[in-house]
């Protein structure tokens, strides 16, 4: 059986997919990748369902090695340096690393997840749903655990042989504020506290986990008194403990919290956030639910774009692509208007785009 | 039968105003608040993916059956769109897949639902779990006990003698929220909280009690252990229990956890169904 053999990673290296669904009732956390967009995109690069498990690095590298193999895959989310023996390879455009070649991610330079996405996936067995690993519960990933060198990570195998390429378009969003809904505790804040989350620059602390940010910047001022029941949380609930600095629960989170919750990270911008590394700034914007529903459904559109293949990202292997511009080389150096945060990295803009206006 | 699900049955019968049950999260257990009269819940949006079903801000027997009602009829109307709902004391948030289904759609579904309450489809279930209180199991008894007043056979008595049921399910995988306790034995957490706990552990947090599920820090008093896994990922289905399930403690000599334990290990499912 084809495997990669960890060589070294960081300790928060996991096998994580789309996340355990519907145990929350039960205090189960979804968890699955950070990055959700990132791993639907590694997922598209080596044709895989857009929900497969990855490798999820958290701010560290991995070195491995191919062995029984070939192995196709693709790295997306976070930049890094990558190298299979001497040949460089870039994020966000799949490649092939050859039985018996090491390969070499380094540190995580932009953002704080990365996610390696191999075709036919990784043959560790799912547990409720998931191949996502639980880290609390001990369930998922493999035995339970999160990876370790020395570890040989079992492959399923591609059946397809790798016939090309395949790039990613990504947007060019990382400095964008995070959208978040209000509430459903914003009764429990002054009018002062809800500007204070709106208008003022948060940055990310130290306190960064897949359960949970810690923000840090001007305290949001509570109503006095104020206590409520604990209640369900959801990945993105924004929660302010009595210090008034802001927690955002991410993949791993607690599924019942007793802190009022000031409002929502909406989930298109939730992947965004986790991308933050420590000292780096974060403002929120507000939008409106009717409004949080349409962009979820602009999201929608563009994963059904990815899967099929109208970014240049691979759609049904083996058979060709719907357009020239399917095959382009590097993304990296096709970098185009930064300024403008709506801007993909794609020659032709989907007609979506177009009319969705800019954000 | 529990104070709550006779207040839901009493309820289905006619628009009585509910007794109050002493319950509250450790940080306001004295936060009584008078019977309200029967008000639609507050519906509001939880950020794109999800609805929080407020039925009151306070924990009361009848806010605590209407959460259950609601989640059944849920559960029974299979709402397209609708992914799974987190039972609360006194809320229910509805996970939903936004572009699946609209939340205005949804809230409208909601509404109606909540209207017209009918009584819980699923009739409800009973189990005695068993509880080795004491002992290197119960590492608070003795301060407990004394902070109470009592004697140590008394508050296992008072604990084991009362019926609960369980509220809801968090923060971690399996770990039971537990209303019905006697308010005699009511006891406000540990000031200093203790580094670790055993998986198991039945403990009493303000006027809650609960069963913890992992291993882990807690400020609670920490009264026995049973060693029933009440969650089990090997396991199908994976949580022995539900939200609205009624629980009863059986104490067991302390001499016999170790062997419940490994039977327990090894897969079987320890809680006695008794109804």
């Amino acid at each position: 059986m084809t495997a990669l053999e960890i060589a070294t990673c960081g300790p928060l290296t996991t096998i994580q997919d789309c996340g355990r669904i519907g145990l929350s009732r039960m205090g189960l956390p979804a968890a699955g990748a950070m990055d959700q967009r990132a791993l639907r995109i590694a997922n598209a690069l080596v044709g895989n369902p857009a929900g497969e498990a990855v490798i999820e690095l958290a701010f560290a590298g991995l070195v491995g090695r191919a062995i029984g193999g070939d192995i196709e895959m693709a790295v997306a989310g976070a930049l890094a340096d990558i190298t299979c023996e001497t040949r460089k390879e870039v994020t966000h455009q799949s490649f092939v690393l050859r039985d018996g070649e090491t390969l070499r991610i380094g540190p995580l330079i932009t953002g704080a997840f990365a996610v390696v996405a191999i075709a036919g996936g990784i043959a560790v067995p799912p547990m409720l749903g998931s191949r996502s690993l639980d880290l609390r519960a001990g369930i998922g990933g493999l035995d339970g655990r999160a990876l370790r060198p020395g570890d040989r990570l079992p492959l399923n195998g591609s059946r397809v042989p790798f016939l090309s390429r395949w790039s990613a378009a990504v947007p060019l969003d990382r400095d964008a504020p995070i959208r978040i809904v209000l509430g459903p505790q914003d009764d429990a804040f002054t009018e002062r506290g809800l500007q204070t989350l709106i208008d003022r620059p948060y940055v990310v602390s130290n306190a960064v986990s897949r359960m949970a940010y810690r923000l840090d910047g001007p305290p949001i001022e509570r109503r006095p008194g104020v206590e409520i029941l604990s209640d369900g949380t959801l990945p993105g609930s924004i929660q302010v403990p009595p210090d008034g600095q802001p927690i955002v629960l991410m993949a791993d989170r607690q599924t019942i919290g007793g802190y009022p919750k000031i409002g929502t990270v909406i989930s298109a911008d939730l992947g965004r956030l986790a991308q933050r590394r420590p000292g780096e700034e974060v403002r929120f914007a507000m939008v409106s639910a009717h409004e949080a529903r349409e962009i979820a459904a602009q999201v929608k559109l563009s994963e059904v774009e990815i899967q099929f293949g109208k970014y240049p990202a691979k759609s049904a292997r083996a058979e060709q692509p719907m357009f020239d511009a399917a095959r382009i080389g590097n993304v990296a150096d096709a970098v185009v208007d930064a300024s403008d945060s709506a801007t993909w990295e794609i020659p032709q803009r989907p007609l979506w785009m177009l009319t969705s206006g800019t954000r | 039968m529990s104070a709550i699900s006779s207040a839901s049955t009493a309820m289905a019968k006619t628009s009585v105003t509910p007794g109050q049950l002493p319950l509250s999260t450790g940080v306001h257990d004295e936060r009584w608040r008078a019977p309200q009269p029967f008000a639609l819940p507050a519906i509001k949006a939880v950020g794109d993916c999800a609805l929080l079903v407020e039925f009151g801000k306070h924990l009361t027997a009848d806010v605590g059956a209407r959460v259950l009602q609601l989640d059944d009829a849920l559960t029974r109307e299979r709402i397209p769109g609708v992914i799974e709902a987190i039972v609360a004391y006194a809320t229910l948030l509805v996970i939903f897949d936004p572009v699946a289904i609209r939340y205005e759609h949804l809230r409208e579904r909601l509404s109606e639902l909540v209207s017209a309450p009918g009584r819980r489809h699923r009739s409800t279930r009973r189990f005695r779990v068993p509880v080795a209180y004491g002992d290197a199991f119960g590492l608070d008894i003795e301060d407990a006990a004394a902070r109470l007043g009592m004697t140590q056979s008394d508050l296992i008595s008072a604990h084991a003698g009362a019926e609960y049921t369980i509220a809801m399910f968090g923060f971690l995988p399996g770990f039971a929220y537990l209303t019905g306790l006697p308010s005699h034995i009511a006891l406000p957490r540990r000031a200093t909280p203790r580094a670790r706990i055993f998986s198991g552990s039945i403990a009493i947090g303000g006027a809650q009690t609960a069963i913890g599920s992992i291993e882990g820090p807690s400020g609670w008093n920490v009264i026995g252990r049973t060693p029933l896994r009440t969650f089990d990922a090997a396991r199908f289905p994976a949580s022995i229990f539900e939200p609205g399930d009624e629980i009863r403690f059986e104490a067991i000599p302390v001499d016999c956890f170790d062997d419940l334990a490994a039977r327990a290990n090894a897969g079987e499912v320890l809680a006695e169904r008794i109804a």
